[in-house]
């Protein structure tokens, strides 16, 4: 059997991108590997995601009705007894925030190998996955021992699938074990809204690490002041309490589309890139040519901020 | 209640490197705490003062080298620590989770915490895997990537706050014992003061090879093997400025005009 079992994600009544990159990654494994695609959708409204999660390459989609939102306790439970039924030869599952919650402890379980956060597979019998180390700075390939995997794919690195496919659609029934649901969800806050929304922007100056210090940030609000931009940042800043939540961009922080994105020493660490990336142009500067950063911008310069912003702020006062 | 934290030395690349087969070579490597379990050391630092904790023990997998950084966390309040390592890792390039974990639940089986902490993922390898499978071998409950923790001792609940995407974050009660990965942000992490890094000297770093916690180096055999190593291509079509910071000034100026953001 060389069979996979694809885990979809949905948060507050929504399915989110990552159920559509799985069924793409999905996809790609069981052809490499002869076998069929299942998805699995646990909890929420497993009908109505059915429906929407009917795409082309989707063999078929098993449903589990339980509660309404994500609870590790019971996704686990029910990839147990999916993948005890099935035995796909690959568990795929997305390297979310909520995949960070379940996945290692299913692997485990499962007694499978991990490889988390994929960029890239291939399948001829044996497994080897790509994934990046050292914050992106470097590129690896793994060779996975074993028959059967478990893996985490990177959000955005395979592309959302399309078309309607015509999946079975099968209702698996499974007693949740209440006793080992030991965690209990008790709601949702937004964060971060404050004075500005950077994601209504249309130039931001965008602040990393590189800054090194607190007491540098005023050279950037000249920066800022001068050229009537908008200033946001990488999460460091924010973690170290120098700007405000509503501020970082990101992964979990903000996600904005400005005409110009300035990003002043920031690697482009993909949590940040998450954020950003749907800017119209994007310029770097970093003293470190190899900064992944510069993998994505339109415009770049080499150097160090300190001497490059107060220069800059020169151009415009 | 007793806290465990795990602690992992990580190595940063220099901006200038070379990959040699599937490593790099340690003249462009520094090594550091990881940024995320900085955090998790934190936070129980901070459960001891608060009088919720009354032992803070980091553990560590990785060889001698790595004892100035757990020297770190001692000296910013751990009370002791552990470090394991076993000569038959020295020639691999990653360990994997499963190993970790075996490892790992070795040394809660000795130490019987009430509460594990990890930071979310380690900085290099970037697995982001071995707290919640830890939990899972151990029967502790867990939650992941948490950015806020109120820890209700006597209820035996973690009030957590789980960090998701685009700014939401959802809120959690979590049954004791369990084990919570950290995410920056939660805390603020001290900087080891003098008397610190005095005191730290007089603390136990515990050596533990595999055998002395019951494992057989055989039983441990990673099952992921790195194959290659590479710079990514890039595939940047970036224009670079070249010039003095005046010059490249000046063409960045330019094009934020151009682009009609700035006067
Ligand atoms: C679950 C999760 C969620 C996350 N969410 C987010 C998120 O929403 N947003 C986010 O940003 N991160 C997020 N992160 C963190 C992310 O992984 C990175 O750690 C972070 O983005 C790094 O920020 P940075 O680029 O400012 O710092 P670094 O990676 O440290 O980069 C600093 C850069 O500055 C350059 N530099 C240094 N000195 C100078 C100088 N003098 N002049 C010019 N350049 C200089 C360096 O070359 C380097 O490239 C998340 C991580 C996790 C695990």
């Amino acid at each position: 059997m060389s069979d996979v079992l694809a885990i979809t994600e949905h948060r507050r009544g929504e399915l989110r991108d990552e159920s559509f990159e799985v069924i793409s990654a999905g996809r790609e494994l069981a052809d490499d590997a002869g076998g069929d695609l299942h998805l699995a959708v646990i909890s929420g409204d497993v009908d109505s995601f059915a429906d929407s999660l009917n795409r082309e390459g989707v063999d078929t989609i098993h449903t589990v009705e339980n509660g309404e939102e994500f609870n590790h306790d019971v996704y686990v439970q029910a990839i147990e007894a999916l993948y005890n039924d099935l035995a796909p030869a690959f568990v795929l599952m997305p390297n979310s925030v909520n995949g960070l919650d379940y996945a290692p402890a299913v692997a485990n379980r499962l007694d499978l190998p991990l490889v988390t956060d994929a960029i890239g597979f291939e399948y001829d019998g044996t497994l080897t996955a790509t994934r990046e180390m050292y914050g992106s700075k470097v590129e690896t390939t793994v060779e996975v021992e074993g028959d059967q995997f478990a893996i985490t794919t990177r959000g955005a690195e395979w592309p959302t699938a399309e078309g309607v496919g015509d999946a079975e659609v099968s209702a698996f029934d499974f007693d949740v074990d209440e006793a080992a649901v030991r965690s209990t969800v008790t709601g949702f806050e937004e964060v971060g809204s404050g004075d500005v929304d950077i994601s209504e922007a249309e130039f931001i100056v965008s602040i990393g690490r590189g800054i090194e210090e607190e007491d540098n940030l005023p050279l950037i609000e000249d920066l800022v002041e001068a050229t009537g931009a908008t200033l946001a940042s990488s999460r460091p800043i924010v973690d170290n309490g120098w700007l405000p939540k509503n501020r970082q961009v990101g992964q979990s922080g903000a996600q904005v589309t400005p005409q110009v994105y300035l990003a002043i020493g920031i690697s482009g660490a993909v949590q940040h890139v998450a954020g950003m990336k749907g800017a119209d142009t994007i310029i770097a500067i970093n003293t470190d040519p190899n900064a992944p950063i510069f993998d994505i911008a339109d415009y770049g310069i080499v150097g160090d901020l300190f001497e490059v912003v107060p220069e800059l702020t020169e151009q415009f006062s | 209640m007793k806290v465990l934290v795990t602690v992992k030395e990580v190595a940063e690349l220099a901006d200038d490197f070379e990959v040699e087969g599937t490593e790099v070579d340690d003249r462009y490597l520094e090594y550091d705490l990881n940024e995320w379990d900085d955090y998790a050391v934190e936070e129980g630092v901070q459960l001891n003062e608060a009088g919720v904790a009354d032992e803070v023990v980091t553990v560590t997998i990785g060889p001698e080298r790595a004892e100035e950084t757990i020297r770190m966390a001692l000296a910013k309040g751990a009370d002791r620590s552990i470090r394991v390592w076993d000569e038959s890792f020295e020639d691999v390039d990653l360990l994997d989770t499963e190993t970790k974990v075996q490892i790992l639940s070795a040394v809660v089986a000795e130490e019987e915490p009430d509460l594990v902490l990890t930071g979310v993922q380690a900085g290099d390898d970037a697995f982001g895997a071995t707290g919640v499978a830890l939990a899972d071998d151990i029967d502790f409950e867990w939650a992941a990537v948490v950015n806020d923790l109120d820890m209700d001792a006597d209820a035996g609940v973690a009030h957590v706050h789980r960090e998701l995407e685009g700014g939401v974050e959802e809120l959690t009660d979590v049954e004791l014992p369990a084990v919570l990965t950290i995410q920056t942000g939660i805390n603020e992490p001290r900087y080891a003061s003098l008397r610190g890094i005095r005191q730290a000297q007089s603390k136990e770093i515990a050596p533990k090879t595999l055998t002395d916690l019951g494992l057989d180096a055989d039983a441990v055999q990673s099952d992921l093997t790195l194959t290659n190593m590479y710079e990514p291509e890039s595939e940047s079509d970036a224009e670079i400025f070249e010039g003095s910071a005046d010059e490249t000034a000046g063409k960045l100026a330019e094009v934020l005009r151009e682009k009609g953001v700035a006067e």
